[in-house]
């Protein structure tokens, strides 16, 4: 099980997460296209590398947060550094 | 019962470095005949003294099998203790009075019937799996009842005692994964550095092989293992393994020989990870060589120097290293005679033969020696296991004849020490160990200290590289003789003909043949078996490469795995008076509810006729704060709330992006900035989450604070024609009708209790109240009410009875009306949804569902005939035999005496007097009629506003 770092609590194990899945805004939906919803809904990048994600630490703050991971190894660092 | 003959024909005098006590001599049964052992035997080693050689049948040719590897890993050994089958049983120490037993071999060890498989062999052919008793499939039951036959397996009593296993999590610094010398040594030196050290060791003592050498070996041991015991900083689990190493040093350590546990899974969190798995010892392939006799080295000294067991009487000794030329000698040393073959002058062994054990060794130069006992010293097979899972795949070389890990491809949490690392003298090794150690301890610091924000400001240990020393490449004599994995019965024949057949890589003809997938997991099989698929490939063993080592180590238990048993339930605060009133338990998630109190129809009655009240405290709560509640219960819910009044409640819904329902429930205004939400039972968790979700992502501008107090409040519906004039007896709240009125709220005081609240709804269709009280005041209330209402003809109802008076109601359950792909308007829900709203969760989808207006309808069902009640999540089906539909509740209504249902049909189907065909289990078909409201009593909902 790997470790998760949480910008309020620290390193925990990955156990005490939800992962909500990929960090993405939300289309307009006034103005949003049965694709770009579907998109939104559906569609994800999955690449091998970095990828910024939102979890939420369910058994810990009760905080969703953003932070960026890489998919191939699970090195984490904040979310917003650019890779 | 007969009785062997005592004292053993084949224990020697003391040795020095033997672990029985023979001061004391217990008794033991083996296949009905009583045996002595002293305590410290293995049950294998107790047998080998009493001159036992045949300890098993082996899985498809039920040949006789002895003694290979003399440890845990040994495929010979695997026999039933009791009731617990494939006891690892030269590992499984000798209690008194155990009953041993062979495994599979009916109608005896001696005389097995199924031997004649290896006449047979048609049936058993290479991938046999894959091509016999495939067809016809009419006789697979039969095959089936064949196959179990044969298994290679123990049998467990279904009225065996469940055992206790045990778990517990651990945070050492270092973990060391082996006690031979070198992880004691890294022990050692990592706890002096200062760190916190877990050391598990498989066997039953520290000290790896020395225990097996020489004196010098001897005095090594006990020095690390004094140094061992002087650090107070280093728990010491023996009899235990590192069954499995994941991500970030998540080790699972299985610990087993706790008095009254099983097993105990150890959850372990290690800085450092010190992998000291040490070296095993690899078996040599050909003809005979599954013939009992035939031992590794490392087995022989085992059973010489732990046990003072002579293996043999007259031995020949085929080695390649020193630590072969160490069996000989000490072979000779216990008297016995000794014929060395030395692979290192260019002789082998090509056959060994006999009946039932090994009488004659037959040489490459055509010579042959008569020996019952034929010891192999052909090369070691480093268990790299927990090194695979660390992510660094090891290398094969050839001038080491082994895999060897590459320190640079290992993650810094893992390092790698002893003979799995690589080559030296005992001293060498030790001293890489106590330098890896003091490197281990530094590294898992400096992480502890990371994570607790300190900079990194240690000096890094210099770890000296191990080198390797020269082997000779020996893995089988011809590639047409014997057997490669003996767990499997797989032998060097079936590796060619399955590469023949072209499964030409190691992880086909592993599983095409099996090779490796036994017990030993290939510890023993694996690197025979690459060096045959090279060999009929043409590549290098290099190029062929091992199959994937995964978890775990060593098999464990599920027991071991399942842990303790551990559910938790949850029960209302009136749970003391539903059991004294033998409320039948319904498991609703985590929640144990009443499902009735005896007679479901009895309780319906009631409600529609006098009064009842039902516990629906597992119903969820939320308590909203804040200026901005409304935008948020705007933006969850389908429907409009901004002009939701103080005092007024409204049932809402809630979908999820894609516009499939998610949770339904009503939501009152308390004041003009706190609103209370109801949620499913189910959903509670799900909805608290999902509006942190959307405040704290989408608009964390919004003001609003969101508490769940599901279990602060115990709740109670009160339900029924005469609920006003029951609960006016008990609250201060003007209840009349004017005052308060159908889909309002008041807080007020019940039974005495202040600061409860009073929805006034009918999921039951009738006059109702719903009551949230504080908790603790629960049953209290709960009494009070059925005390209070005895003239009224107050009864506790359950789930089934309100799920029958909502289902006469026609209001649909989320997640049984609807499922996974229901929408908003499938669900019949059109008059709740509103599109002119700027914006909610999953509009869009809506608004394309109501443009297209093709979907499913959720309807009122009629069964015409009244004598039948379609089953839930029966089929309706076409004039052509599609499936147009489904029964999604279905009852019988006691208040109009006939089946009721709702359901699921396609649009052009949903029209009311459509006449549709349900299909039944039984496989015969009724009538149901589309009816025009989902109501099938008191469609215009008169009862409840009364």
């Amino acid at each position: 099980m790997m470790l998760l770092t949480c910008p309020n609590c620290g390193a925990r194990n990955v156990s005490e997460f939800r992962y909500v899945g990929e960090a993405k805004s939300r289309p307009d939906p006034e103005t949003a296209t049965p694709e770009q919803w579907r998109r939104y809904l559906y569609f994800h990048r999955n690449p091998a590398g970095w990828i910024k994600e939102t979890w939420y630490h369910g058994s810990g703050c009760r905080r969703y947060f953003g932070i960026e991971r890489n998919t191939v190894d699970n090195a984490q660092r904040p979310a917003g550094v650019t890779s | 019962m007969s009785r062997a003959r005592p004292g053993g024909s084949h224990r020697l005098g003391a040795r020095p470095g033997e672990v029985i006590d023979r001061s004391r001599t217990i008794e033991f049964r083996w296949n009905g005949v009583t045996h002595t052992a002293h305590p410290g035997d293995t049950i294998a080693s107790a047998l080998a003294a009493a001159g036992v050689r045949v300890f098993a049948r082996s899985y498809k040719y039920h040949r006789p099998r002895g003694l290979l590897t003399a440890d845990i890993f040994d495929p010979g050994a695997i026999l039933q203790v009791g009731d617990e089958p494939n006891v690892r049983a030269a590992h499984r120490l000798v209690e008194a009075g155990m009953d041993v037993r062979s495994q599979n071999t009916w109608p005896s060890l001696r005389y097995d019937v199924k031997a004649v498989n290896q006449l047979a062999g048609r049936f058993l052919a290479t991938g046999f799996y894959y091509k016999t008793f495939i067809k016809p499939e009419r006789l697979w039951p039969t095959y089936e009842k064949v196959l179990r036959r044969f298994v290679h397996a123990g049998e467990v009593s279904p009225d065996s005692e469940q055992p206790y296993f045990d778990k517990r999590y651990a945070h050492p610094d270092v973990l060391v994964a082996g006690g031979g010398p070198a992880g004691m040594a890294a022990a050692v030196a990592a706890a002096r550095a200062g760190a916190s050290v877990m050391l598990v060791e498989q066997e039953h003592q520290l000290g790896g092989h020395l225990r097996w050498g020489d004196a010098e070996d001897l005095r090594c041991r006990d020095e690390l293992v004094a140094a061992v015991e002087a650090e107070s900083n280093i728990e010491v689990l023996t009899d235990s393994v590192v069954a499995a190493r994941y991500d970030d040093n998540w080790l699972a350590v299985v610990q087993r020989g706790l008095p009254h546990v099983a097993e105990r899974l150890v959850k372990a969190r290690a800085g450092t990870l010190v992998v000291a798995a040490g070296l095993i010892e690899r078996p040599y392939v050909f003809a005979g060589n599954d013939l009992p006799g035939v031992m590794l080295s490392t087995a022989v000294r085992r059973l010489l120097n732990l046990y003072a067991v002579r293996p043999g009487s007259r031995a020949v000794v085929f080695t390649a290293n020193p630590e072969g030329d160490a069996a000989a000698a000490d072979l000779r040393a216990a008297g016995v005679d000794v014929v060395e073959v030395d692979a290192r002058h260019g002789r082998t062994v090509v056959r060994a033969t006999g009946r039932g054990g090994v009488e004659a060794v037959e040489l490459s130069d055509g010579s042959r020696i008569e020996a019952d006992l034929l010891v192999t010293a052909v090369g070691w097979t480093a268990p790299t296991s927990l090194l695979n899972m660390s992510g660094a795949n090891p290398g094969y070389r050839p001038d080491a004849a082994r895999f060897v890990p590459d320190p640079a491809a290992t993650p810094a949490a893992v390092i790698a020490v002893g003979g799995i690392a690589g080559d030296g003298t005992r001293d060498e090794l030790v001293a890489h160990a106590d330098a890896a150690g003091r490197e281990a301890a530094a590294r898992a610091l400096a992480l502890a200290a990371s994570r607790a924000g300190s900079a990194d400001t240690r000096d890094p240990v210099a770890v000296p590289q191990l080198g390797l020393h020269h082997h000779p490449e020996l893995f089988f004599a011809l590639p047409t003789g014997g057997f490669v994995d003996m767990s499997e019965d797989v032998s060097a024949k079936d590796i060619l003909t399955a590469v023949k057949e072209g499964y030409d890589s190691s992880e086909l003809v592993k599983r095409y043949t099996t090779a490796t997938m036994g017990p030993a997991q290939g510890k023993l099989e694996t690197v025979n078996t690459v060096a045959l698929v090279a060999h009929a490939t043409g590549k290098t063993i290099a190029e062929t490469g091992a199959t994937t080592w995964r978890p775990m180590y060593t098999p464990i238990t599920l027991g071991a795995l399942a842990g303790r048993k551990f559910e938790p339930v949850r029960h209302s605060p009136m749970q003391p008076w539903h059991t004294s009133h033998k409320a039948a338990p319904l498991i609703a998630g985590q929640w144990i509810r009443p499902e009735h109190y005896g007679d479901p129809v009895a309780e319906v009655r009631n409600v529609r006729q006098n009064v009842g009240i039902i516990d629906v405290t597992p119903i969820g709560k939320l308590d909203l704060q804040g200026p901005d509640v409304a935008k948020l219960l705007n933006l969850l819910y389908v429907n409009k709330w901004s002009q939701l009044g103080i005092g007024r409640v409204r049932y809402g819904v809630m979908c999820a992006e894609d516009g499939v329902v998610l949770d339904d429930g009503v939501t009152g205004r308390l004041a003009e900035n706190h609103y209370l939400m109801s949620t499913t039972s189910s959903g509670a968790g799900t909805v608290w989450e999902w509006a942190e979700n959307w405040l704290q992502t989408e608009h964390p501008e919004w003001q609003v604070h969101v508490t769940p107090v599901t279990t602060a409040y115990a709740s109670i519906n009160v339900a029924g024609p005469k609920s006003r004039e029951l609960l006016a007896r008990l609250t201060d709240v003007d209840l009349d009708n004017a005052a308060f009125g159908y889909m309002n709220v008041r807080t007020g005081t019940i039974a005495g209790v202040a600061d409860c609240v009073l929805w006034r709804i009918g999921f039951t269709g009738e006059l109702s109240y719903e009551l949230h009280v504080p908790a603790s005041y629960g049953l209290h209330v709960w009494e009070t009410l059925m005390a209070t209402g005895a003239d009224l003809g107050i009864a506790p109802f359950g789930v089934e009875a309100q799920r029958i008076l909502r289902l006469e109601k026609g209001h649909l359950i989320v997640g049984q009306d609807t499922d996974g792909l229901t929408k908003a308007y499938s669900a019949g829900l059109d008059w709740a949804v509103k599109l002119d709203k700027p914006d909610f969760v999953g509009k869009p989808e809506l608004a394309w569902q109501a443009a297209r207006g093709e979907h499913p309808k959720l309807v009122g069902l009629r069964p015409l005939d009244t004598s039948v009640v379609p089953e839930e999540a029966a089929q309706i089906i076409s004039d052509g035999g599609y499936i147009v539909g489904r029964i999604t509740s279905s009852r019988l209504s006691p208040t109009l005496g006939r089946p009721i249902c709702l359901g699921q049909v396609d649009a052009h189907l949903a029209d009311p007097g459509t006449r549709l065909t349900v299909r039944l289990r039984n496989g015969s078909d009724t009538t149901v009629e589309v009816t025009a409201e989902h109501a099938h009593f008191d469609p215009e909902g008169e009862r409840q506003r009364v």
